[in-house]
This record gives C-alpha cells, structure tokens and sequence, in this order.
C-alpha cells in the first residue's frame, strides 16, 4: 500500500515538485533488488566476468554508502539471486518468481543476448525496467520500440561491423594495408549478424575477401581454418568469434607466425585474460569493444573493480554494465519507486556514469566504443573515431613474438 | 602432398587429444561398469590445479602430472569406495547399476562444479607454455599440442602393455569381458573394478593437465568433455582402450579433414555423421563385442 501511495503522490505532484518530505513519509526500509544470472551452465565465463560481478559491487558500493536516496533518506539494496543455468526457460520461471513471490522493486537483466531476448517479453508484460546491456543484436531499435520498457546499451553487431571497416578504409586510404581480407566467423546469431554486416561493409569499401568461412559454437581448434586463411596471404585478419576461440584463434596464429598488418579477434579481446595469457603479444591486437583507459572516472573504476572484485574488469560489456546500474540508481533517485516512471526516466534523462555522460535515443546508447586496440598493456578504444578519448590505431600490428 | 601431410599431422593431434581424454572413460564405463558422468568435471579440476600450480608455483605442467596423478588416482579410489561400492552391492544386474551409477555421478558433477564454482568463479582460464611452432615434415604444429599427444601415446601403449602382460591387467581384462566368470577364478571383482575406475580418474586427470595447455576452459566446461569422450568411448566400442584410440583418432582426422578440404562450418556435423555410421553399421563400436 505504502508504494502504491507513493506513486499516486508522485503522479499528482510531478516528477521534479515533489517535495522531499513527502517522499521520506513512503520511503521503505530496504529496496528489493532481484536477478537470475547464468552461475551454472555455458554463459557462466561470459557472465561472471562482465555482469555478475558487476552486480555484486554495485550492491556493495550502494549500500556501503548508505543505499539509494529517495527522498532524502538512502535506502539501502536488499539482493535476491537466482541461478537460471544458462537455460531461458528458467530465466523466464525466475523473473516470474522474483516479481510475484519474492515481489522485488527492481530486476536486473541476465547476461547474453539469447537470455536477455527471451525474458524481454516477460518484463515488457510486468512493466519492469530491463536494462539489457549485453545484447547485441540487429534488431534492438525495433525491439525497443516494441518493448518501451526495454534498453540495449552495447550498440548494434553492424556497427560494430562498420566501424571496423571504416577504421580498416582509412587505413588503407593512407596506405598501411592492402584490400586483402581474409575473415571467420562462429556460426550463431551473434557471428552471423556481424559478419554479414562485415561483409556488406567490405564489399561497400571495396576491399576483397579472400577466406570468408564459419566454425562451428564450441570449437577450440582453430589451426586448420588459420592455415587456409594464412594461405590467402590477407593484409586483414577478421575474427568474430567467443572468448574460448578469440583465444585459440590467437594462440594459433602466434604458433603458425601467421602476422597480418591487422589482426582483428570477437569477444573475450578485451578481457583481462586476453593479456595475462598472451603478455606482450597482446600488443597491436584489435578486437570488439575498448575503453578510454585514460579518463579518471574508468582509472578510478578499475582500482575499485580490482579490490573490490579481486580482478579487473573486461574493457566492453562491464563499465557499461556498471554505468547502466548508475543510471537506474540516478533515476531511482530523481522518481521514486515506481516503475513505470523509471522507465520513463531512463528513456528520458540523463545520467552521469563512469563511461561519461549517459543519453539513450530511442532507448539505444549510441555513444559507445566498437572497436578497440591493446596498445602498451591497455585495451583503449579506436573507433567510432569521433569518440572522446579515441586512440590512433596501430598498424601493422608488431610481429608475434615467442 | 604438403596439404596431405599438414590435415593428417594436425588431425592425429587433434583425435591424439580426443583419445587421451576418452581413454580413462573406456575403463570407467567398460571395466568398472560407472558411467561417471563427473567425468569432465574431474579432467577440468585437473586442469585447475595444473593452471595453480603453473602460475602460482611455476610447477610445469609435465612436472605437475607427478602431483596431479596420484592425486586424481587417491581420490577417485575413495569416490569409488565410498560412494560407488554401496550401488556395486545392491545393483541386482548391469542394468540397474548403471542407472544407479548415472545417477550418483550425475550428482557427483553437480557436486565437483560447485566447488570449483566457489573456489575459482566462472570465468574462463588460461595459459600459455610450449605454445611454440615446430616444424614436422614441412608442416607447423604447436609443440604443446605435440607434446600432449606425446604423452597420450607413452600413457596408452604404457595403459595397452598393463593390460596385456601383466597379471593385474588381465584381471581387469577379465572384469570388463565378464565379472561373474572373474569372480569364479578367484578375482576380487571390487578391487579390481576400483583399481581400474581410479586409473581411469588418474588418466582423465593426466588428460586435464595436458589439454590445459592450450585449451581454454571454465568451471561450467566438463560436461562438453564427457560429452566428446562418451561419443569417443561409444564408437570404439565400450570397455575397449585400442577401439577408443582408434575412434578418438579417426574423429580428429575427419575433423580436421573437412575443415580444410571441404568446410569448416561441417566439422561438428562431419562428427556426428562419422557416429551414426559407426553405430548403424555396428552398433557395439569399432571394436565392440556383439551384444550378449
């Protein structure tokens, strides 16, 4: 009762004339906050590394100061975690669980863009706000319009696909590389879409696409299709694949000296296991993604991760996981509890975050890095050039050492 | 010729891998009669502790199978005592203990991820030794992935010599092709069940350690490995090391194969096209015996 008087006081007062006292009368005593993220089954690498622990400092961080502020009293976060195994129909039982049993003010997305599709419509129908950062699909502006509920925070595949080629243009306006491009590609939504997108670019730029094949989900051998790509003698070697095979595809290269002037890798670039296991042959590498590792607002947020987490972050999907959840707060703070203004709020507002200053459009943030580059030890953004903190690319990448 | 060469020198590795990490499964399955589904789950514990032991106490990875082996051997005995000999017991035929034994290590797997789960998360991990070029006959292989198949060979012609030439080895030969008449010539079938399932453990681990150096792995990963040995161990035939070496082999071959010579978006299909075959033209395995 005491939300519901909340909101009917919060409709009849306006968002911004609400006074601060009529706020304090309804605030609870704890903000239920509920997730169901992938601990068991095979989302869990990527879940565990971009989103969970996400979650889990957020959390920490917002209570240890007192919790979210409504009105002028801070709340602290009460959490409530489901496993969903890696699996959408118990991602779907469990955000119907956490709405209707557990009644949480707010639920968290899961992590991918299969498990965040799957439980859109279930949060679109309980008017939930679904703040669904990791997914990366072509369809986001028609799935936002069709869930208004709904955000997507990582940019479109075909745009990660055409800043790639944009960069890779201007690199050989100037000269660096030739037109030869060899590519593969996992054989799921996710490869699909940007190497479609790929190869549109490609042909649009004029460049030639020497290899052009797919592999397989769950593939850690990469030498056979490395030869034939190294066998077509490529300036540009374009991977988009997951973070077990961004690994394999890179060791393999390494093993066969296979040294293309631009060595392009998918997901699992950018994280910290990228360099811990390939040191200094990180070096030159571009990959999907990137941060401006120079801003003090992400410094700060990497020391922050690294004590509070016990190790660093990726340098994608989780500042901007973790922006997001600054920007719930930010409108949790500015509306109150009440949902459906929550919504409104974070289509609407803007918000300060660790990636700088948060806007969506047509409930897309735009602003966001698509391809970034290790250049001395750090994964900083290239492309959109455009971007604040945006570095040259280095090219041709250094030769693979032993 | 040189193309030749390269697919049969990187699909021997490849099936080399496949083999090593199926062969501590064939004795599971064929001699002890578990079906341990926890299977993948110990090689990827294996594959931890080489990882702890590479970057925590710079112990590598081939020294580390001299503390990961006895190990894995420990304490897949006691799993084999404690909790297997109870099922061994009630099971009133072979049926019944194996659907007592699938349930058990099923539980088991959930079991051994959580630990891992708690102690190391689940994000993926990795890293990098002997990841190296060497050449062979003109072709390049990484020297990590060559030394494991090394090793997969010393482990089966070692595992191969056991089994043939010595008294123990023909005992647990005995067990797999029938423990009742075993029991008639005086063979302790338990003991001898347990010995062969704790060296099956100690070959899963030795598969772990040894995989861990190129591959990348997670806590959530075990189940894909027990699914690619159960395929390996199925289509050799089950209980049968030479069958599952072959069968681990000719996979790699046909993978690697296809991916260069046809397509590499066909390898998992190439795959389970090489299974069916093998099952519908004998359905027992390569080098199974017909169905009693």
């Amino acid at each position: 009762m005491r939300r519901v008087s909340a909101a009917i006081a919060i409709a009849a007062a306006g968002f911004w004339a609400l006074s601060g006292a009529a706020i304090a009368q309804s605030a609870p005593d704890k903000i239920k906050i509920g997730y169901a993220i992938s601990k068991t089954g095979p989302f869990t690498g990527g879940a565990s590394i971009t989103t969970l622990p996400v979650y889990e400092l957020w959390v920490k961080e917002v209570n240890a100061a007192g919790g979210i502020k409504i009105g002028d009293k801070r709340v602290p976060i009460e959490v409530v975690e489901y496993d969903d195994r890696s699996n959408s129909e118990e991602a779907i039982k469990a955000i119907e669980r956490l709405a209707s049993q557990d009644k949480v003010d707010f639920i968290l997305p899961p992590w991918s863009t299969g498990l965040n599709l799957a439980v859109g419509p279930i949060l679109n129908r309980l008017g939930y706000p679904h703040l669904a950062v990791t997914t990366n699909t072509n369809r986001a502006p028609e799935l936002a319009k069709r869930w208004p509920n709904a955000s997507f925070w990582l940019g479109l595949p075909a745009d990660i696909s055409v800043e790639m080629v944009a960069v890779l243009s201007k690199l050989r306006a100037d000269g660096k590389i030739g037109p030869t491009v060899a590519m593969i590609g996992v054989s799921d939504q996710f490869g699909i879409e940007l190497t479609t997108a790929a190869r549109d670019a490609f042909a649009k730029a004029g460049f030639k696409l020497a290899y052009d094949k797919s592999y397989p989900a769950g593939s850690q051998d990469m030498q056979p299709m490395l030869k034939d790509a190294m066998a077509a003698n490529p300036d540009v070697f374009v991977s988009f694949s997951y973070p077990p095979d961004t690994l394999a595809v890179t060791d393999a290269a390494k093993v066969l000296g296979f040294n293309p002037k631009v060595f392009f890798t998918g997901v699992g670039t950018a994280f910290p296991l990228f360099k811990q296991r390939f040191g200094a042959n990180a070096e030159g590498v571009m990959g999907i993604g990137g941060w401006n590792a120079d801003s003090p607002l992400l410094k700060d947020y990497l020391a922050r991760h690294k004590a509070g987490v016990g190790r660093e972050p990726d340098r994608w999907a989780n500042p901007v996981t973790f922006a997001s959840l600054q920007a719930l707060q930010q409108a949790i703070e500015r509306v109150g509890l009440d949902r459906a203004a929550v919504v409104k709020e974070l289509q609407s507002g803007t918000f300060d975050t660790i990636i700088g200053k948060v806007k969506l459009e047509g409930g897309l943030l735009k602003d966001v890095w698509a391809v970034g580059q290790w250049q001395s030890g750090e994964f900083y953004g290239v492309a959109p050039s455009t971007k604040d903190g945006a570095r040259a690319p280095v090219v041709p990448k250094p030769a693979w050492g032993p | 010729m040189l193309l030749l060469v390269d697919i049969l020198l990187s699909g021997l590795i490849l099936g080399g891998m496949y083999a090593l990490t199926a062969t501590g499964l064939t004795l599971q399955y064929g001699v002890a009669r578990i079906l341990d589904l926890a299977y993948g789950e110990v090689l990827v514990a294996a594959a931890f502790m080489a990882y702890v032991l590479f970057t925590g106490a710079a112990v590598v990875p081939l020294v580390g199978l001299v503390i990961v082996l006895p190990l894995a051997f420990a304490a897949n005995w006691v799993i084999y005592r404690v909790m297997l000999v109870p099922l061994v017991r009630r099971a009133r035929n072979r049926a019944a203990l194996e659907t007592d034994s699938i349930l058990a290590t099923f539980g088991l797997l959930f079991v051994l991820q959580g630990i891992a789960f708690v102690i190391f998360g689940g994000q993926y991990y990795g890293y990098s030794y002997l990841s190296a070029p060497i050449s062979l006959f003109g072709a390049t292989v990484a020297v990590n992935r060559l030394v494991a198949l090394g090793f997969a060979a010393v482990l089966a012609v070692g595992l191969y010599l056991a089994l043939t030439r010595t008294r123990t080895g023909t005992a647990i030969r005995a067990v797999a092709v029938d423990p009742d008449a075993a029991r008639l010539v005086a063979i302790d079938v338990t003991a001898v069940a347990g010995l062969a399932f704790a060296t099956g453990g100690a070959l899963c681990a030795a598969g772990g350690v040894l995989v861990s150096m190129f591959l990348t792995f997670s806590a959530g990963m075990g189940v894909l490995f027990t699914m690619k040995a159960l395929i390996v161990v199925i289509m050799g035939g089950v209980g049968n090391l030479l069958g599952a070496l072959a069968a681990g082999l000719l996979l790699g071959l046909i993978e690697t194969a296809v991916a260069r010579l046809v397509d590499p978006g066909l390898t998992l299909a190439a795959t389970y096209a090489l299974f069916l075959t093998v099952l519908l033209v004998r359905p027992t395995g390569l080098f199974g015996r017909p169905a009693r």
